[in-house]
């Protein structure tokens, strides 16, 4: 029988290793899976490489996983946020590393590792600073019928902690409006993915049309209590 | 002869009116998000925003915020009947495929033949942050920036050659701007429409760049 239902997060998070990239799904305020977070943070593995499109912002969640010092390495598109002052203070006393990655690349890279896509060729960001290695090197690009693309490598995620709206024992995800944002993708570019859910459904409860995520992509699924998504991250008054 | 800047109201009012029916339109962070607010009555535009909504509707009412229903400004916005989600690779697949029609960008420098440098001043020390303007620059069918033309010192912001980094390459078709419309080329600027009692001449000079008519 399979049973992906953790019956807590603890159980869920267990085997994340020091060292690991950790897939943390998320833009803005949508899609954070906060209580993983704060369930990574009890865990304690260290020296993590995360993933997300932010940097986090405010004191909680993602910004305390920084703060604790659990982070070495942040892959992102978007780390300057209104109130992203944990990972401002971080980056600028050289205690973190950045990688930053146009949004789309981001994106696409996560969806290639979980595709079985060994790199590809991108227009985004050729011509740019971003199109270079972190090491300053050029990154390989090619002219292919006329027009300039940059090759990208995948970025393949040891676990992936994703906020889902939905799911049942087999691992079958649905989300809520715009949260869903890199979820799914993120749960194809892991090894073990671990998804909260405010609902669990039986087998046959979901509209199989509506499924997003097949389980075949989710290792865990463990059941939140609900709670609003919070308002933060962008200025109030422009 | 004496001329009069376009407002920012009147500059969205102004990129409003090129807007077909029926298009797919992702509004930049920022200015461009005004356009919204003008676009004529009895046209219909799908708008995009790369977080992975169409039909992205206006602001809620207050009290009816959610924050699962955000705009890539991270406010929140409303979904319109028949609006739909979808994840950010797919999103962002939508935009590089060329299947958004235009894309309404704020910008910091073009050039005369079209490239755009705005995520970054390069200024030392600040903290990088690209999110999804490159690949919304090279994403749609066509690009338009929309900004004033000088910056508050009074330089041109069309220049010969971009002196910030780099957003993308010769991917702006048109700048939208507080003294005029122009289009850009691989030959340089075309001049699409001015305010009254600016002369070309006098455009021009502003500019520092030869403008075609």
């Amino acid at each position: 029988m399979i049973n992906k239902i953790a019956t807590s997060i603890a159980e869920a998070l267990t085997g994340i290793e020091d060292g690991a990239t950790v897939l943390i799904g998320g833009f803005g305020t949508a899609g954070i899976p906060g209580e993983l977070i704060d369930g990574l943070i009890d865990q304690g593995a260290r020296e993590l490489t995360v993933v997300n499109n932010n940097a986090g912002n405010g004191d909680t969640g993602l910004a305390a996983l920084l703060k604790a010092g659990r982070v070495r390495k942040v892959i992102c598109s978007f780390p300057r946020q209104a109130d992203s002052h944990v990972f401002d203070a971080l980056y600028r006393s050289g205690q973190l590393e950045l990688e930053l990655v146009p949004q789309g690349n981001l994106a696409e890279r996560l969806r290639a590792a979980g595709a079985g896509i060994g790199a590809f060729f991108t227009p985004t960001g050729f011509g740019t600073e971003l199109a270079k290695n972190p090491d300053g090197s050029p990154k390989e690009t090619r002219m292919i019928n006329g027009k300039a693309y940059v090759l990208e490598y995948p970025i393949f995620g040891d676990v992936a902690l994703i906020k889902a709206e939905r799911g049942d024992r087999w691992g079958n995800l649905t989300y809520r409006k715009a949260a869903r944002n890199f979820g799914p993708v993120m749960a194809t570019a892991a090894k073990r993915t671990i998804a909260s859910v405010y609902e669990l459904a039986e087998l046959g409860g979901f509209d199989p049309e509506a499924v997003v995520t097949p389980g075949i992509h989710v290792s865990a699924v463990v059941r939140i209590p609900r709670v609003a998504t919070q308002a933060g991250g962008f200025k109030t008054t422009a | 002869m004496s001329y009069t800047r376009r407002t920012k109201d009147e500059l969205a009012r102004r990129v409003a009116q090129d807007i077909h029916d029926g298009a797919y339109v992702n509004l930049g962070i920022g200015q461009p998000t005004l356009v919204a607010n003008h676009l004529p009555p009895g046209i219909e535009v799908v708008l995009h925003s790369e977080n992975g909504i169409l039909g992205m509707g206006p602001a809620p009412a207050p009290g009816e915020e959610d924050y699962d229903l955000i705009n890539a400004g991270k406010q929140p916005v409303t979904l319109l009947p028949g609006g739909v989600y979808f994840h950010h690779a797919d999103s962002f697949a939508m935009m590089r495929g060329g299947h958004l029609d235009i894309c309404v960008l704020g910008a910091f420098q073009v050039s005369a033949t079209g490239d755009l440098a705005n995520w970054s001043t390069g200024e030392a020390g600040s903290i990088p942050a690209v999110g999804g303007a490159m690949d919304l620059a090279i994403g749609a069918k066509q690009t338009w920036v929309m900004m004033d033309l000088l910056t508050k010192k009074g330089e041109s912001k069309v220049v010969p050659q971009c002196t910030y980094p780099l957003t993308g390459i010769g991917c702006v078709k048109r700048i939208y701007s507080d003294l005029a419309t122009l289009a850009c080329t691989p030959q340089g600027l075309q001049l699409i429409d001015k305010v009254d009692g600016l002369g070309h001449a006098e455009l021009e000079k502003l500019l520092g760049l030869p403008v075609a008519v």
